[in-house]
C-alpha cells in the first residue's frame, strides 16, 4: 500500500490536468447551459465516488463486525472520511448547478436529495466515531451497516417522492455524445484515482494512529510511560 | 420455551415496570403533545388549509422526538440498576432480549401516537381518521421500524458517556426513509374527498419491507454489536 500512494497520486495529478484542459477546450458546449455545464465534469464523477465510498464503508464495517479484524475498521474509517469530502463537493457543485439551471441554490432534485441523505449518514459516522469513546468503532460500524441497508430504500423513497420534476434534471450520462462523452468518462477515471489515492493515504494514517495508540498502551502497561 | 416466548417475557417485564411507575409513558405522551402544540403555534394556524397538509409531518416529528426520549430512558433504567448485565447473563438467547426491548418500545411509541393523532385532528381540523386502516398501518409500521433500529443502538450506547446526544445523531440519518414513508402514508389520508389508496398501499408496503429488512439485519449483527 505504501508504495502505491505516490504512484496513485502522480496518476491522479496528471489525469486531473488533462481532464481539466479537455473540459475547457475540447468538450463541446452544452446547448442550453453553455459554459455552466462544465461543472458537470466535476459534480457527477464526485457523486459516483460518493456512492463507491459509501459502499466500501458499509461493506468494510460489516466485515469488521463479523471478523473483528481492525484492518477492516481502518478501511471503513478511511472510506467514510473520504466519502464526507466527496459528498460535500457533490452538494456544493450541485448547488451551483441548481443556481445556473433552475435559478435556485437548492432544489429537491432526486439525485441531489439522495446524495444529501447519504452524506448525512456519513457525517453521522464520523461524529460518532470521534465522540463515542472506546466503543466508537463498533457503533459507527453499526451505523454504516444500517445506513448502507437504507440506500435502496432512499432510492425508492426519492423516486416516488412528490417533489417537483425539474427541467433538465432528467439528464442521464448515457445520453452524452462525442467529445462530452469522452471527457466525462475520463473525468470519472480521474476522480477514481483521486478516490484511491485519498483512501490509501487515509488507511495508512489510520493504521499509524492505531499503532501509536497500541504502543502507548503497551508502554503504560510496562511502566515505561506515565 | 421459544425465542419469541422469551422475548414476550422481556417485553412484559419492561411494560410491567412501566405500568407501575408510568414515568416514561407520561413524560413521552406529554412531550409529544407539547410538540404538537408548539407546531400548531409556529406554523401559521390561521391558515388551516395550508397547515392541515403539514399535520402528518408534525405527527412523525412528535413520534420521532418522543420516541428517542423514551428509548433512551428505557435503556437508562437498565443501566442505573445494572440490570442489563443480568439480562444478558440470563439463560435465554440474546436476540430475545433485543426482540423484547423492541416490542416494549413499539408499544410506547404507539402510545405517543394515540395522544398526538387526536390532538392534531382537533387543532388543525385534519381528517386523520378518514381511514383507520391506513392510519394504524402507518403508525404501527413506523413504530416497529423505529424500535428495531433504536433498540440495537440504544443497547450499544449504554456504556457511552454522551449517549443522549449520540442516539439521535445515529438514528435520524438512518431512519430518514422510515419517517418519509410514514409521513407519506399518513398524508394519503388527507386527500380531498377520499383517501389516496394508491399512495397509501405503496408507502405501507415500503414500511413493511423496511421493517423486515431492519429486523433481518439486526438479527444478523446484533450479537456482534452488543458484546460485553
Amino acid at each position: 500500500m505504501n508504495r502505491a500512494i505516490p504512484v496513485l497520486t502522480v496518476i491522479a495529478a496528471v489525469l486531473f490536468g488533462t481532464t481539466f484542459y479537455m473540459a475547457i477546450t475540447y468538450a463541446d458546449f452544452d446547448a442550453a447551459l453553455f459554459f455552466s455545464q462544465k461543472i458537470f465534469y466535476w459534480h457527477v464523477p464526485h457523486a459516483f465516488m460518493l456512492f463507491i465510498a459509501t459502499g466500501m464503508c458499509g461493506v468494510s464495517s460489516l466485515f469488521y463486525l463479523k471478523t473483528r479484524n481492525t484492518k477492516w475498521d481502518d478501511r471503513a474509517l478511511a472510506a467514510a472520511e473520504v466519502a464526507v469530502y466527496f459528498g460535500a463537493a457533490v452538494l456544493a457543485t450541485g448547488m451551483i448547478w441548481a443556481k445556473a439551471a433552475w435559478d435556485h441554490w437548492w432544489v429537491w432534485e432526486n439525485r441531489l436529495t439522495m446524495s444529501l441523505i447519504l452524506w448525512l449518514v456519513l457525517v453521522g459516522y464520523v461524529i460518532v466515531r470521534r465522540y463515542a469513546g472506546a466503543s466508537g468503532a463498533q457503533l459507527s460500524a453499526g451505523l454504516a451497516v444500517f445506513g448502507t441497508l437504507g440506500i435502496p430504500f432512499v432510492y425508492f423513497m426519492v423516486n416516488r417522492g412528490d417533489n417537483h420534476p425539474m427541467p433538465g434534471a432528467k439528464g442521464n450520462v448515457a445520453t452524452l455524445t462525442g467529445s462530452m462523452r469522452i471527457t466525462f468518462w475520463l473525468s470519472v477515471l480521474t476522480f477514481l484515482f483521486w478516490f484511491l489515492a485519498f483512501v490509501a493515504m487515509r488507511i495508512q494514517s489510520a493504521r499509524a494512529e492505531r499503532e501509536v495508540r497500541e504502543l502507548r498502551e503497551k508502554g503504560l502497561d510496562a511502566g515505561i510511560l506515565t | 420455551m421459544s425465542m419469541l416466548g422469551h422475548a414476550v417475557r422481556v417485553a412484559a417485564k419492561d411494560l410491567r415496570i412501566e405500568l407501575r411507575s408510568k414515568e416514561i409513558l407520561y413524560t413521552m405522551a406529554f412531550f409529544g403533545a407539547l410538540i404538537v402544540v408548539i407546531d400548531a403555534f409556529v406554523f401559521p394556524s390561521n391558515k388551516p388549509d395550508v397547515v392541515r397538509l403539514a399535520a402528518p409531518g408534525m405527527l412523525w416529528v412528535a413520534m420521532a422526538f418522543a420516541g428517542t426520549i423514551g428509548l433512551g430512558r428505557a435503556f437508562d433504567r437498565e443501566r442505573e440498576n445494572d440490570t442489563m448485565r443480568a439480562l444478558l447473563l440470563a439463560p435465554i438467547p440474546r436476540l430475545s432480549v433485543f426482540l423484547g426491548k423492541a416490542m416494549a418500545t413499539t408499544m410506547m411509541i404507539i402510545a405517543v401516537a394515540v395522544v398526538c393523532v387526536p390532538l392534531l385532528a382537533l387543532f388543525l381540523q385534519a381528517d386523520l381518521f378518514a381511514s383507520p386502516l391506513i392510519l394504524v398501518g402507518a403508525i404501527v409500521g413506523g413504530a416497529i421500524g423505529f424500535s428495531i433500529v433504536g433498540s440495537v443502538f440504544a443497547a450499544m450506547l449504554l456504556k457511552v458517556r454522551s449517549r443522549d446526544v449520540l442516539l439521535p445523531v445515529i438514528l435520524y440519518p438512518i431512519l430518514i426513509p422510515l419517517f418519509a414513508a410514514g409521513t407519506s402514508a399518513t398524508s394519503a389520508l388527507l386527500r380531498e374527498g377520499s383517501p389516496d389508496w394508491d399512495k397509501a398501499t405503496f408507502w405501507l408496503g415500503f414500511l413493511g419491507i423496511y421493517d423486515a429488512a431492519a429486523l433481518v439485519l439486526s438479527f444478523w449483527i446484533y450479537e456482534d454489536l452488543v458484546i460485553e
